[in-house]
């Protein structure tokens, strides 16, 4: 038998319900697994050490930050199940602004909240084993990482793009046929291109896929589909908002306009300068936020 | 199959068949067991899925092509006025997932299980363009006439009925004249070495189709309907449509293939390559949608009670890290490497692997790359560099 634990850190119990959601297949795992700590499932707590550690949820407090240590000793395996454990979450988008403006927005008594300044994957704080990725997770991916446990098999996630999937399926493309913008050809499959089943574009909640190419994806969504830099950077700020090629892409789409007046006003100064007070007329759209090669 | 100019042969006997006389044909077809696939509208593009009868077909649009880009617009009373859709045949001659076979623990050991589902039905491709005719040929060369003779694609292969509609527009994605491929075919008995379509349709301005067979049951099919002997008249309709889809051809961007091989040898280490890599997403699409690639990975799915596994072969690209992965890592990790590995092996050393082209000209990896890089215009600019150089 091998001995599962599940645990929650910040998120929103939906990856966990992934595993519940496995109705068929769940009294099958049950008699596989001994399911020794599932707060979502059982009230029935048992002792360490367990086999396998499901990890939902990233790090936002310094308890949580002692907590990943102690069930990293407490356990042979640990997976990370979903984006937020994985990547950070979408409470990662905090990690941008400053999180004491939030805090006295939202609460009427600030002094009682503590809270890390950034919300951090699990990998940040313990090594981690294996990385489900997706909001939520695939029922599939889980059963699969299961299954393949419990033979001693090494479970495989295809890391290709989105797209792969999208193409085996048949789906016609929502990007060259209807013009809808889409992170399948930098997303890491997985979710078997579900959204683009059902004609939307993919919202990259699976995350980077290996050598994502972000600035070429950009650049065309800003040329050809006339997205604008603002919109670009809030395609990449959502579920994954700081995986690095995620977050670098929409770092480069956000400078703000005021931003590129006070930096072209520097660059006008410097130059002034440097040519005894002749300096020349910016073109504006120059620092519109594009990629500087 | 085709003649130098791309002129239908007017020495092969020609018949007029009209859109009534089509759903006969249909019908004759599906009696004897036919099932019938060809050109369906979905989800505003062209799939080919399952035909009922020729009500079923795809009726007055055209479609425009451009990198990156794919509309259909209604338009004009043609029944094949568009070009090719995103989807090529491949996916019902090699499918995109299969299960290869199960294996079940039993008291003596392990119990195999081939998977011989949908293998022996027989089908008629209907709307297959010459692009695409060229293309199954190509992945008959790989699939059966090597060493190995791939089972699932011979028994599919086996039992296909193929219909060709020559094609009367050409798109701005469409090259098939550079690849040696005519948008008419006929049938010629010098043309021996290329597959043959059973009945080969040309439609005349949305009224009805003239057609010629092919193979001896392409024509006894015509025989059973006694189809009448199209006219001079309509002959020469079919001579001028040729011409004017030979025309648009010869004004799209082509793909020169003199000196081809000296070309890629001699940029094997060319900055080219991480130009090209900075656009290229890695996605795989132009793999994806090309008739001719065909490339396939394994997965053996353990069932949860450890006692049943299932092998599926599912398609793969060169554009996977996973597809160069041998003991200790991928052995192209950048994107240039892939990206280089591809359009090498497409235009010049699938040649001397198959002794075939490798490419069709359809276009599609033009249309659907998502960032729309051109094939032509990469082959194009490494010759001239490699200009510049000699």
């Amino acid at each position: 038998m091998l001995k599962l634990a599940v645990w929650k850190f910040s998120s929103c119990d939906g990856c966990q319900l992934s595993l519940l959601d496995c109705e068929d297949e769940l009294l099958l795992i049950t008699e596989k697994i001994q399911i020794a700590y599932f707060l979502e499932a059982s009230r029935r707590k048992m002792k360490g050490p367990y086999d396998l550690s499901l990890i939902e949820g990233s790090v936002t407090t310094s308890e949580e930050r002692e907590r990943a240590l102690s069930i990293r000793k407490n356990s042979l395996l640990v997976v990370t199940i979903g984006a937020c454990a994985t990547a950070g979450g979408i409470q990662a988008l905090r990690n941008f602004s400053q999180v004491n403006q939030y805090i006295s927005q939202v609460y009427p008594r600030p002094e009682f909240i503590e809270t890390l300044k950034e919300s951090l994957p699990i990998s940040h704080f313990i090594p981690v084993d294996y990385e489900l990725r997706g909001c939520p997770i695939s029922k599939r991916q889980l059963l699969q990482l299961i299954s393949s446990l419990l033979v001693g098999k090494r479970p495989s996630f295809p890391t290709e793009s989105v797209c792969a999937e999208c193409k085996r399926k048949g789906n016609i493309c929502v990007m060259v046929a209807h013009q809808t913008p889409c992170l399948g050809p930098v997303t890491q499959c997985g979710c078997d291109a579900l959204c683009p089943t059902y004609r939307r574009g993919c919202y990259g909640c699976f995350g980077p896929k290996e050598t994502p190419n972000t600035s070429s994806l950009a650049q065309w969504l800003n040329q050809e589909s006339h997205l604008s830099p603002k919109e670009i950077s809030h395609l990449f700020r959502s579920y994954n908002a700081t995986s690095t090629s995620f977050q670098k892409e929409s770092e480069r789409w956000n400078v703000k306009p005021s931003e590129i007046y006070e930096k072209d006003k520097k660059e006008e100064d410097k130059e002034g300068k440097n040519k005894g007070g002749q300096g020349r007329p910016k073109d504006l759209k120059k620092g519109s936020g594009k990629k500087e090669d | 199959m085709h003649t130098d100019d791309g002129q239908p042969s007017q020495a092969s006997p020609c018949y007029t068949l009209s859109f009534k006389r089509l759903g006969e044909l249909f019908l004759l077809l599906e009696d004897d067991g036919f099932q019938i696939i060809g050109p369906t509208l979905q989800d505003r593009a062209i799939r080919y899925e399952r035909l009922k009868s020729p009500d079923y077909l795809v009726h007055g649009y055209v479609d425009h092509q451009k990198a990156g880009c794919y509309h259909l617009e209604k338009q004009g009373d043609l029944y094949f006025g568009y070009t090719v859709p995103q989807d090529s045949w491949r996916r019902h001659l090699q499918p995109p997932k299969e299960t290869l076979w199960n294996v079940k623990r039993s008291p003596s050991g392990f119990d195999f299980e081939e998977n011989s589902d949908d293998l022996q039905t027989k089908r008629v491709f209907f709307g297959v363009r010459p692009c695409e005719l060229r293309a199954i040929e190509i992945q008959d060369q790989i699939f059966l006439k090597g060493n190995y003779v791939d089972p699932h694609y011979h028994h599919r292969r086996d039992g296909l009925f193929l219909v060709v509609v020559h094609c009367i527009r050409a798109t701005s994605t469409c090259f098939c004249t550079s690849m040696g491929v005519q948008p008419f075919c006929s049938n010629q008995e010098d043309q021996k070495s290329h597959a043959r379509p059973d009945l080969a349709l040309t439609e005349i301005e949305g009224q009805f189709f003239l057609v010629r067979p092919g193979t001896h049951r392409g024509a006894q099919y015509l025989n059973r309907l006694e189809l009448e002997e199209a006219n001079p008249e309509d002959l020469e309709i079919e001579t001028r449509l040729s011409q004017v889809v030979q025309r648009d051809l010869k004004r799209n961007l082509n793909l020169n293939q003199d000196h081809l091989k000296e070309i890629m040898d001699l940029q094997m280490e060319s900055p080219y390559w991480n130009e090209v890599a900075q656009r290229c997403l890695s996605c795989a699409n132009c793999t994806l949608v090309c008739p001719t690639c065909f490339c396939s990975t394994t997965e053996d799915l353990v069932s949860l009670d450890e006692n049943t596994t299932e092998r599926i072969r599912k398609w793969d690209s060169c554009f996977h890290l996973s597809h160069s992965y041998i003991h200790g890592g991928s052995v192209r990790s950048s994107v240039s490497a892939r990206y280089r590995q591809w359009i090498t092996h497409k235009l010049v050393t699938w040649k001397e692997q198959f002794n075939t082209e490798g490419c069709v000209g359809c276009g599609r990896c033009i249309t659907w790359c998502p960032v729309g890089i051109d094939i032509r215009s990469e082959a194009n600019r490494l010759r001239s560099q490699w200009r510049g150089e000699s």
